[in-house]
């Protein structure tokens, strides 16, 4: 069952973000959850993008700025996306457009999040990390173009240069064909129901208990 | 003679306990022994379960209850406050209903903060694995289970197949050694631990807390320690289990009762780090000088002692852009005293500092003080329960009688729960774990500190050492 749309190639413009613990409070205020996954965009990094309380834009910050209003990747610090577990965080960003994050690492809960909607998530050294952000400058602003390449697990840099990445087998197949974690998972019934057996076995104290006629049929 | 089995960590032997399956690449797939939801994310994971025509494979593992989205007014009922939090509370109790999963609403006696609630009811057992839809579930560690915060599609799939697919856990043990001074608390010894190891400091790892001052720790003060571990970007956090932890466990609802409370007994007492293990990483920190802890910044690794601490040059910092924006963010200048600054509002509670002994030693301080003029203080109780002891020692009156606020328990105002915040640009002193931008509301600057610092706090009317408030005059 297809539950994302499979990631294989994507290219675009990469908006610089390099700070460290960028939290998922940043990414989307708890304010803007809803129980919907669509149109969090609009709220995406709310307290840096807006400002004030009519909420207009902050033409400092780098996603109010052309190109980076279209941006398909951003380039972040160390632990980038670390905090809450909220998968709207997830949401917003995919939902603004982007598609790819490079940082030099994540927190370990938004990386699985990404994993499970189809964003890439990137770990690069920090040397690098800040050769890309460096090129951008460069280029001058829109004038570069980045290539994350689920299929071969590589960057392709404005400059040409190649860069790999590392990305466990499971994550490159569930991106590359937009699967789902269950169904691969439910592949190996066999195995969970053979466990549970052995595990009720062992160790039956840790099935609940429930208090006198509170226990359900 | 026997051949000798490996060392290995107590992270290790919990961890190997529950693989089903391998991935390769260092993913494993494990057995989930209990699953806890709450209403911001477990009603969306139930919804995708019904749509998708599937079943919760175990509903006796799995356990829900409301924090996130509704009030804590006296005399609640609903969450009209939040936008759109109806539908989350809706989606909870709905999907709870259809797939048979035991929920404490609203009124029931066992409702509370996920993680104050689950160990009180005795949901979370020495061995388990365990999930919650939420990046604090690592709290949970402190009464030695394996627990991890997961986003909502995995907590689907965990529904679904009381599996996980997972990282193999790097292991890192800290060690908390030394003689910690008077009225020196777990919160001031994790914000120590936070200030010298960092924010990323731990990402990958799942942390085994050690050391003679973690031995000496109640179960309350283990449930704070670990509570912060993901503060540290840490997967998880453990505590080895002892006798506190089984006359903890003893009393509960949900633990296992007669003979299979002894089984477990023995099986839980050989559950620990052999002598030789190795960890992937070891760090000792001597807490001997450690007074009280706050924190200056917008990471919880921005911490200062609050005697004689001074605002850091940003040059000085881990990252100094970072730094200079934090000081920019919460209004101030290098080199100044952190103590005697200015604060508009004070908050007690959260699943780090929201359980009965954390309202005792604050009420220790506030008892026969009052707020000082122009500050908000709020009280919010973690669970019903936790409400319901402090009320039975009259703790709410000290609370109300001092000038604070008393409330039903929940996530209230450690972030825009229950749809309040502070107001925009208020300094804040506060027992929560984040003191990340505009997380208490706009532009609130928010300053993490334990319960006895906050109370003193309240009392002063700036960022106070509760010893000296305690000394003065009542």
């Amino acid at each position: 069952m297809m539950t994302v749309e499979p990631v294989v190639r994507v290219t675009g413009v990469a908006a610089p973000l390099v700070r460290d613990n960028i939290d998922t409070d940043l990414i989307i205020p708890s304010r803007a959850i809803r129980m919907r996954k669509d149109g969090l965009g609009a709220s995406l990094f709310a307290a840096w993008r807006f400002s004030g309380e009519a909420g207009e834009e902050n033409p400092a910050f780098v996603l109010n700025r052309k190109p980076y209003r279209h941006a398909t990747f951003l380039i972040g610090g160390a632990n980038f996306g670390c905090g809450s577990s909220r998968e709207a965080a997830v949401w917003a960003l995919k939902d603004f457009g982007i598609r790819g994050i490079m940082a030099e690492s994540f927190g370990n809960i938004f990386y699985t999040n990404c994993i499970a909607n189809g964003l890439v998530p990137v770990a690069l050294a920090r040397t690098v990390i800040d050769r890309l952000a460096a090129d951008i400058e460069r280029a001058g602003e829109g004038r570069h173009s980045f290539c994350i390449d689920v299929e071969s697990c590589t960057v392709r840099a404005p400059d040409g240069s190649v860069v790999p990445f590392a990305l466990p087998s499971l994550y490159r197949t569930m991106l590359l064909r937009g699967l789902g974690m269950i169904d691969i998972v439910l592949e190996r019934e066999a195995e969970i129901s053979a466990y549970e057996r052995r595990g009720i076995a062992d160790r039956p104290w840790t099935v609940p208990a429930r208090r006198e006629g509170e226990r359900r049929q | 003679m026997q051949a000798a089995e490996p060392p290995r960590t107590l992270i290790e032997k919990i961890w190997a306990r529950h693989v089903v399956s391998e991935f390769g690449d260092g993913l494993s797939l494990v057995y989930v022994d209990r699953i806890l939801l709450h209403e911001r994310g477990g009603g969306i994971a139930l919804a995708a379960l019904s749509r998708a025509g599937r079943a919760v494979r175990d509903p006796n593992s799995v356990f829900a209850t409301m924090d996130h989205v509704i009030d804590t007014f006296p005399g609640r009922t609903g969450a009209e406050l939040v936008p759109g939090g109806a539908e989350f509370i809706d989606a909870l109790r709905t999907g709870t209903a259809a797939h048979g999963v035991e929920l404490f609403d609203l009124g029931d006696e066992r409702q509370g903060v996920v993680h104050v609630m689950s160990p009180e009811q005795g949901i979370v057992l020495p061995g388990t694995t365990i999930v919650c839809n939420d990046s604090h579930t690592c709290t949970l560690g402190a009464l030695s289970a394996l627990a991890w915060g997961i986003g909502t599609s995995d907590i689907e799939q965990v529904l679904a197949t009381q599996t996980l697919v997972i990282r193999r856990p790097k292991t890192m043990r800290i060690r908390l050694d030394g003689t910690a001074g008077e009225g020196v608390t777990a919160k001031d010894l994790v914000l120590h631990a936070l200030g010298t190891i960092g924010a990323a400091g731990a990402n990958g790892y799942t942390i085994e807390f050690a050391g003679a001052l973690v031995r000496d720790m109640s179960i309350e003060e283990r449930l704070t320690l670990c509570n912060m571990a993901v503060e540290f970007a840490a997967r998880g956090a453990i505590v080895a289990s002892d006798g506190k932890t089984f006359r903890y466990l003893a009393s509960t609802a949900f633990a296992p009762k007669g003979d299979l409370w002894r089984r477990a007994l023995n099986d839980w007492r050989k559950l620990r780090s052999d002598t030789d293990a190795v960890f992937d990483k070891e760090v000792a920190i001597d807490c001997g000088a450690v007074g009280a802890q706050v924190t200056w910044g917008t990471s919880p690794e921005d911490v200062l002692p609050i005697d004689g601490g001074r605002i850091p040059e940003p040059a000085q910092c881990r990252d100094p852009v970072r730094a200079r924006r934090a000081l920019s963010y919460m209004g101030l200048a290098p080199g100044a005293p952190i103590a005697g600054l200015p604060i508009d509002a004070a908050f007690i509670g959260s699943c780090t500092n929201g359980r009965l002994d954390d309202l005792r030693s604050a009420a220790e301080i506030l008892k026969g003080r009052r707020v000082a003029s122009g500050v908000r203080a709020l009280c919010v109780p973690g669970s019903t329960r936790v409400k319901r002891l402090a009320e039975s020692e009259g703790l709410d009156k000290v609370f109300t009688d001092a000038g604070f606020e008393w409330r039903e328990s929940g996530c209230s105002l450690c972030f825009s729960a229950g749809g309040e915040s502070f107001s925009p640009g208020s300094r804040v002193i506060t027992t929560t774990n984040r003191n990340f931008e505009n997380r208490q509301g706009r532009h609130v600057r928010s300053h993490l500190a334990s319960p006895q610092t906050v109370a003193a706090a309240a009392i002063a009317g700036r960022i106070a050492d509760a010893r000296t408030v305690r000394e003065g005059n009542r």
